[in-house]
């Protein structure tokens, strides 16, 4: 018997759920006052609700179907899992996303499908329900579309036309994670999709000769996901393997996914709890690379053993093996240095800069700015205050650290 | 003393017209006691006359960024914003630079209310939640939603334009305790008058509930991470909040049955996709010639640098090309693009080469490594040379290129081409704009590469070597008119000039 819609969606948004990306920003901002239609994105997203998991809900992520010719060993819709399936037709997509839309559940859609016959089948039936939405629907929210690896360079273009963000999983940090655990994907033939696009965008941000605006392609760019703690690979890989990606293809964001049992699971992968400190670290490493002037090596090279401390956030990490360089005085000190200092974010540092304009600062000024002193005193010096010897101080760092938990008696 | 009562529902008008008397009178901030009007006091009603504006009182000006501030702290709820805004003010009249000073006690506070404001507003486009009603319009072609949110401060004229721009085709109504917006498709009309809740279900709640209760993972639950973005008081409102506290408490049980009902065996459709899968890889032959050896280039991993690499960059041009230009490795855009020399140095090498008359499409263009070797550096990619192994490793196709397309002159460009070629390690200079024989009866012709000649900063030089190389490359001309007039393709010739 052919299952209800609300059944299927049941399946498929969780079918879904392993994709952390959720972010509806970064793209042009455009609304319907003119066209008369549904929808707008204004430069910052909307998270409409959160989950139990902490996880923004912004777009309605459903996959079209989660049949797939491939047997990913992490993907909980591998052939070889027993999951039910079901599908979606591109009409249903449609409709949904128009319904939830209109009573504003969320910024629009996030579209991800198993592969089913062949790659250029997939993404066709993708591209027509993202072209839908756009030319019969007039809809103008946010629209983000997984492509499909091996589709045709049209199809691609074509999506690009009507999709805010195109994403394409590198899924594992090295070619070997990937050939041990996706047999049936190709490292080399995803790094060339993202490549392909970086083109497209470039080119399309030209102005053209007839026209001095630019064509619109993708305006929030492509982004990516790296599954964590599922291979062997370390923070060090992990995060190398994201700066390339950044450097080479101009991604907006890499996104860390906490390896997380699933059901039915494939006997080659253990059922463990989610990294989630871990993945947690990644993300500050990548904001530490991409916002604060910190190289991948420097950040990894806290420890020995090339991954993150799971205690402390990387940045105090580097600071207390780098004690030489501090304290800093904050009424003096560079832009790029007081970026190093822990406690401090860049909001934090734009408004030391602009107030330290008008008056030497003390760390009560410090404190009103929102940041806290707890982490900052002993890596600075104030108007009235010198870290003195507490930067020298053996137990510095055990200061930070999480507290023991006592055991119970039972 | 003088008492100031205003209605206070986010008006920022009212408070403006107020202060900007009171500022004329040059009253102080200490001497003005702002109050708000509650529903039993009548208007005009043991008001303070406005007083008198002094003769000497100078014209009013306030930087943009205050007006930006007054306008969202107008909107809290907290009485003290009236007179936090006037001292802001009058302490603006003596020193315009107040809004700078991050750290002082009246900036800090007005900051905070802002945010409040700010994310209350910003709560508010995200915690709203549209249900259909019936339509006004009975032809069908607008649909109708209504709205009921509770904020906390008085936001609802603040946020009504954002739902304006949004939901354009349809009616709407959002209504709160704080003043209600409704907009018809024409006309976008607003209201400080407090609303009541009606009572109104939508069907479409129950797909909602049922997305909110599968995109949750079990297995990572952080409570607290939801409830610092959507704290409890929005509850009340949102129609898939009912399931949070049963998903909480399942989510142990339910990772514990997935951890339970591991492997099993998988359905049949699977072993068909595995075999047909084998059967596809088999078919896919290989090619001969130079297209067969590109297929095979295409998966080298005959050093590291494939790993980083988009792409292996192979050769191009004719089969069978007289002349071969050997660079040193791909860039970035030839890394992305999967040619060579498409990038800036190959835009020097093209326009140069045109301009004395060389022919790009008649000669075979390829680089003695075929992946890209760079270091990241934020957006960008830092070109790395390669070393003596990555060269070494790569002539195994540089060689085979040779053998397949048999030119009688290679041109190496760079110090790495040279290398890749002989094995030489002479300086550039010594072996550069001379042709040089080597094994196979070929002609070795050295000029530098043209990306040295992007990287000269200094722009009279740069002129200088862009002549040599233009000198070069038309000799490379030249050579290639000569060796079509000698069939017989010896050098002899040529070789002993």
């Amino acid at each position: 018997m052919k299952k209800s819609l609300k059944e299927r969606l049941a399946i498929l948004s969780d079918a879904a759920k392993y994709d952390a990306s959720c972010a509806s920003s970064g793209t042009t901002r455009r609304d319907s006052s003119r066209s008369g239609g549904l929808g707008s994105t204004e430069g910052s997203g909307i998270c409409h609700a959160y989950a139990p998991d902490g996880r923004c809900i912004s777009l309605l992520k459903i996959l079209l179907t989660n049949f797939c010719i491939y047997d990913c060993a992490y993907c909980i819709n591998r052939s070889s899992s027993n999951v039910e399936r079901a599908r979606f037709t591109p009409e249903e997509v449609v409709w949904l996303t128009l319904e939830f839309y209109r009573r504003n559940y969320i910024e629009g859609l996030f579209l991800s499908s198993g592969i089913i016959r062949s790659s250029d089948h997939t993404m066709e039936q993708m591209v027509r329900i993202a072209r839908e939405l756009r030319t019969t629907h007039n809809f103008r929210g946010y629209i983000h579309l997984k492509t499909i690896p091996d589709a045709s360079p049209l199809l691609i273009e074509e999506a690009g036309l009507y999709a805010d963000r195109l994403s394409i999983n590198i899924e594992l940090p090295t070619d070997h994670g990937v050939q041990q655990f996706a047999p049936e994907k190709k490292p080399a033939g995803i790094r060339q999709a993202m490549g392909n696009l970086r083109l497209k965008i470039e080119e399309a941000s030209e102005p053209t000769l007839q026209k001095k605006r630019r064509r619109t392609f993708v305006p929030a760019g492509q982004s990516t996901q790296m599954i964590v703690g599922a291979d062997g690979a370390n923070d060090a890989t992990i995060l190398g393997t994201s700066a390339r990606l950044y450097g080479s293809y101009g991604l907006r964001r890499v996104y860390y996914s906490a390896f997380s049992p699933i059901p039915d699971a494939s006997s080659k992968l253990p059922l463990i709890k989610p990294p989630l400190v871990r993945e947690h670290r990644l993300y500050q490493a990548d904001w530490l690379y991409r916002f604060y002037g910190f190289d991948i090596g420097e950040i990894t090279s806290a420890t020995a053993d090339g991954n993150l401390d799971l205690d402390l956030d990387p940045k105090l990490a580097w600071a207390l093996a780098h004690r030489d360089r501090f304290p800093i005085d904050i009424n003096r000190a560079p832009k790029e240095m007081l970026l190093r200092v822990p406690g401090l974010g860049t909001k934090a540092v734009r408004s030391i800069l602009s107030a330290r304009l008008f008056s030497r600062l003390r760390l009560e000024d410090l404190a009103r700015l929102g940041v806290s002193l707890r982490k900052v005193q002993a890596f600075v010096s104030a108007e009235g205050w010198s870290a003195g010897g507490l930067i020298d101080r053996t137990d510095l760092r055990a200061r930070f650290e999480p507290k023991p938990e006592q055991l119970s008696l039972f | 003393m003088w008492t100031v009562t205003l209605n206070g529902r986010g008006d920022l008008e009212e408070w403006r017209d107020a202060a900007r008397a009171y500022l004329r009178a040059n009253i102080k901030p200490e001497h003005i006691d702002w109050r708000l009007r509650d529903s039993l006091s009548l208007p005009g009603l043991a008001e303070d006359a406005v007083p008198e504006p002094k003769p000497d009182a100078p014209a009013l000006s306030v930087p943009p960024q205050f007006l930006e501030l007054a306008e969202a702290v107008i909107c809290h709820s907290d009485p003290i914003r009236f007179s936090l805004l006037y001292r802001l003010l009058w302490r603006l009249c003596e020193d315009r630079n107040v809004l700078q000073m991050l750290a002082d006690e009246d900036v800090v506070l007005a900051r905070k209310l802002e945010k409040s404001v700010r994310r209350d507003s910003h709560k508010m486009t995200a915690f709203v939640r549209f249900k259909e009603i019936a339509p006004r319009d009975l032809s069908g072609h607008r649909r109708a939603f209504f709205a009921w949110f509770e904020p906390d401060h008085f936001i609802v004229a603040r946020k009504a334009p954002f739902f304006r721009r949004r939901f354009v085709d349809m009616d709407w109504v959002i209504a709160t305790p704080k003043g209600s917006a409704a907009w018809d498709g024409e006309v976008l009309t607003l209201s400080d008058e407090p609303a009541q809740k009606p009572d109104i279900r939508d069907a479409t709640d129950d797909l909602w509930r049922t997305y909110y209760a599968n995109i949750f993972n079990p297995a990572r639950l952080k409570v607290k991470a939801m409830t610092a973005e959507m704290p409890k008081k929005y509850w009340k409102n949102l129609p898939e909040a009912e399931l949070i506290p049963q998903l909480i408490a399942d989510a142990e049980t339910k990772v514990l049955d997935m951890a339970a009902r591991q492997a099993s065996q998988p359905p049949t459709f699977h072993e068909r996709l595995q075999k047909r899968a084998v059967v596809g890889d088999a078919v896919s032959a290989a090619a001969d010639g130079l297209a067969g050896l590109q297929q095979a280039a295409a998966s080298c991993t005959l050093c590291p640098l494939h790993c980083a690499a988009t792409q292996t960059v192979f050769g191009e041009g004719p089969e069978r090309a007289e002349i071969m230009i050997v660079g040193e490795q791909p860039g970035d855009q030839e890394d992305l693009a999967g040619r060579p020399f498409v990038g800036p140095a190959g835009k020097v090498f093209d326009t140069v080469a045109a301009e004395v008359g060389l022919d790009r499409s008649r000669t075979y263009v390829t680089n003695a490594v075929k992946h890209f070797k760079y270091e990241p550096r934020g957006k960008r990619r830092i070109h790395q040379k390669p070393n003596q192994g990555e060269v070494q490793a790569c002539r195994f196709w540089l060689s085979q290129e040779i053998q397949l397309v048999q030119p009688k002159l290679i041109v190496a460009m760079g110090a790495t081409a040279y290398y890749a070629l002989t094995d030489g390690r002479e300086r550039l200079e010594d072996v550069r704009g001379r042709p040089l024989p080597i094994e196979g009866g070929r002609i070795l012709f050295v000029t530098v590469h043209p990306s040295y000649l992007l990287r000269i900063p200094d722009e009279a030089r740069k002129a200088d070597e862009l002549a040599r190389y233009r000198q070069d490359l038309a000799r490379v001309g030249q050579m290639a008119v000569e060796l079509q007039s000698t069939k017989s393709g010896s050098l002899g010739r040529l070789g002993g000039v």
